[in-house]
């Protein structure tokens, strides 16, 4: 005897819900702002694993607000499942006990309650991933069961534009809605007719008009004002040792300003090195503020972006060659796509960072703050998958000494993941450490690993005002610890170098220092930079970027 | 704000390039410093004198300045550095910049 068995309880359960939540949803899966917390209550049950769209640009604020008025005793033990959590809503409903587990990749501005939570026993960790990993456990074993995401407009329908800032939102619609899940969408306004249709309406259950535009954060604008002479003198390493040693074409610049730097003396520095064409012609990067005179002096190719920026909506707009735009003109990004593109796709990745240690483990960990990845991993490391060559990918590789070991005579590349930092930060607080402070966050959140945002083995090169370690050409741990000291300064770790050793390794071209490298320190000065101010960012680019008024000073 | 001052001297080994002309190199902005360099033909030491915000890293302002001057081989000067919150890698920057001026 064979008993009926039914395969389709998802969706049974789905239309449920949608049923109970008929009442307030009208005419284009309209929902009124107040009916936003009974809606939830409808379609939300103890226990579901929910998404809420935010990362480190957009937020679904509102929606976020509204699942944090829900009663606890109704819906309690969710498990968010979500990229980021930086808003103080995402934290307060483990206070609450709406929501119990977490399985996330950036911590933001919430960082220290997600460490102090974990610790008090409010949120159950899932894992802290990368943004790659995550989106792919929403296509296995955490795929969302309802999602509440986030869009400029939606029209009379329910189809939904995300536009400059499309970011996550396909990737979670994609997720939620073919597993039979509920997308909810909070947008600016409802309009007749969209810019484009970046999310069709059938893939949304209910859209909500929210009271106020979404929260946004220009995260990746960094004042030209603010660098330092300390920031060229790395940029100029930076460019010499290694884009002009390597070639590299395709790459991720890191948050920060060292990147900043670099990005702001292609067109001086680069130029006189005769990089242009040579270098950085392709690009995965948010649309940096500070990119616009080397873009206007034709140094890149293609940029693709993993958000928007505040502020560049018109100059992305005239600038189509160069950025990913829609039929509508405006930038669409997408950050599936782009950390994609970053995992496998580039030549190198450079960034700033907290900590290294010894062995070149390098972290941006703080004793009792858990931040979270975001996508630096899959861009600081070298993607095992890789299978097409370039010339820059082909040099890193043959450099490494010990391939030998791992794979005999089989030729292989290596990308380029490089540090750079001076070896102090903030408060003269020492960037080579003995140990890092992730480990002591790992005990004091417990958590089962020290979380370390690029492992000593993906790490080629570390550039600090002492010069550049080329790790990739050390034959050797022991060649390897022994460059990191060289380039460690006057920290402890720095102070352990042998300065017999370190002349050896300059020989070997395994350290190089400034002058090895034929960089002038004295011409390390802000005059080299292409702009020196927000008002010169505005005029290189012709009036069409928009910096947001806390940058504007005049 | 009150200030800080270190004073020591570094004696450097090997051989001593004396200083011919003074540097006044930098000014006092927020993460910077004013380097002044000038020549004391009488002694071989380096006579350093700190004006600094911060308290408590006194070991590693001589552990910079010392290193400057092992490996430039400064002799018969003095160094007067006016610092407002620069870090070691300004101040070694900075040190070089000013040497550059004076010998120019």
């Amino acid at each position: 005897m064979k008993t009926e068995q039914r395969w389709d309880r998802l969706a049974a359960d789905t239309c449920q819900r949608l049923e109970a939540a008929a009442p307030y949803i009208g005419a284009g899966k309209r929902v009124k702002a107040e009916d936003t917390v009974a809606l939830l209550k409808a379609v939300i049950r103890s226990g579901d694993r929910v998404n809420i769209e935010g990362n480190n640009q957009k937020q679904a604020d509102f929606l976020a607000d509204c699942l944090n008025k829900v009663d606890p005793a109704e819906i309690h033990d969710l498990h968010m499942v979500q990229s980021c959590v930086p808003l103080a809503s995402h934290l307060d409903m483990f206070e609450r006990g709406i929501a119990k587990k977490l399985d996330f990749a950036f911590g933001g501005p919430q960082a220290g309650r997600v460490a102090k939570f974990i610790r008090e026993g409010k949120i159950q960790l899932g894992a802290i991933h990368t943004y790659l990993e995550l989106f792919g456990r929403y296509f296995l074993d955490l795929t969302p069961r309802v999602s509440l995401i986030c869009a400029y407009e939606a029209d009379r329908e329910g189809n939904l534009y995300t536009g400059f800032n499309t970011e996550d939102t396909p990737v979670i619609v994609e997720a939620t809605k073919f597993r039979q899940g509920i997308v909810i969408a909070q947008v600016n306004k409802i309009v007749d007719k969209l810019p484009r249709v970046d999310i069709p309406a059938d893939w949304v259950d209910a859209v909500v008009e929210s009271p106020k535009p979404f929260f946004i954060e220009p995260l990746f604008t960094r004042d030209p004002g603010l660098v330092t002479d300390n920031h060229v003198l790395l940029g100029m390493l930076a460019l010499k040792g290694i884009y002009a040693e390597y070639k590299v074409k395709r790459i991720n610049h890191g948050i920060g300003f060292l990147t900043s730097a670099i990005e702001l003396i292609l067109p001086t520095y680069g130029a006189e090195l005769g990089l242009k064409g040579e270098v950085c012609t392709h690009m995965v990067l948010n649309p940096h503020p500070t990119m616009i005179p080397a873009i206007e002096a034709g140094w890149v190719d293609t940029i693709h972006c993993f958000g928007g920026e505040l502020g560049m909506e018109e100059y992305v707009k005239a600038r189509s060659d160069v950025f990913f735009t829609g039929p509508d003109g405006s930038l669409r990004s997408n950050r599936a796509f782009a950390q994609t593109a970053g995992h496998y796709a580039l030549d190198m990745f450079i960034g700033g960072t907290l900590q290294i240690d010894e062995w070149g483990n390098s972290s941006t960990a703080t004793a009792n703050r858990v931040a979270g990845f975001g996508g630096a991993p899959n861009m600081g490391c070298d993607a095992k998958g890789r299978r097409h060559a370039t010339e820059s990918w082909l040099k890193c590789g043959r450099e490494v000494p010990h391939m030998a070991d791992q794979i005999g005579v089989m030729p292989r590349g290596k990308r380029l993941v490089v540090q750079g930092a001076e070896t102090f930060g903030e408060a003269r607080a020492p960037t080579f450490v003995e140990k890092l402070d992730a480990w002591q966050l790992a005990e004091n959140a417990g958590l089962e690993l020290p979380p370390v945002m690029i492992y000593g083995d993906d790490v080629t090169h570390i550039v600090t005002e002492e010069g550049i370690a080329y790790l990739n050409r050390a034959p050797d741990m022991a060649a390897r610890m022994a460059a990191i000291r060289a380039v460690a300064g006057y920290t402890e770790v720095g102070l352990k170098a042998d300065l017999a050793e370190t002349k050896r390794l300059r020989e070997a071209r395994i350290f190089m220092t400034p002058e090895d490298l034929g960089v002038d320190r004295n011409r390390a000065n802000r005059d080299l930079l292409a702009a020196r101010s927000m008002r010169d960012l505005v005029d290189i680019s012709g009036g069409l970027y928009n910096p947001p008024a806390r940058f504007r000073n005049w | 704000m009150s200030l800080e001052t270190i004073e020591f001297t570094v004696v450097g080994s090997g051989a001593a390039v004396p200083l011919v002309g003074r540097a006044h190199y930098g000014v006092v902005g927020s993460g910077d410093l004013e380097v002044l360099l000038e020549p004391k033909a009488a002694e071989a030491a380096v006579s350093v004198r700190i004006v600094t915000p911060v308290k408590g890293f006194d070991t590693l302002w001589k552990r910079v300045v010392e290193h400057f001057v092992a490996e430039t081989g400064l002799a018969g000067a003095s160094i007067e550095i006016n610092d407002n919150n620069a870090s070691p890698a300004i101040v070694a920057l900075r040190l070089r910049q000013a040497l550059v001026e004076a010998k120019a």
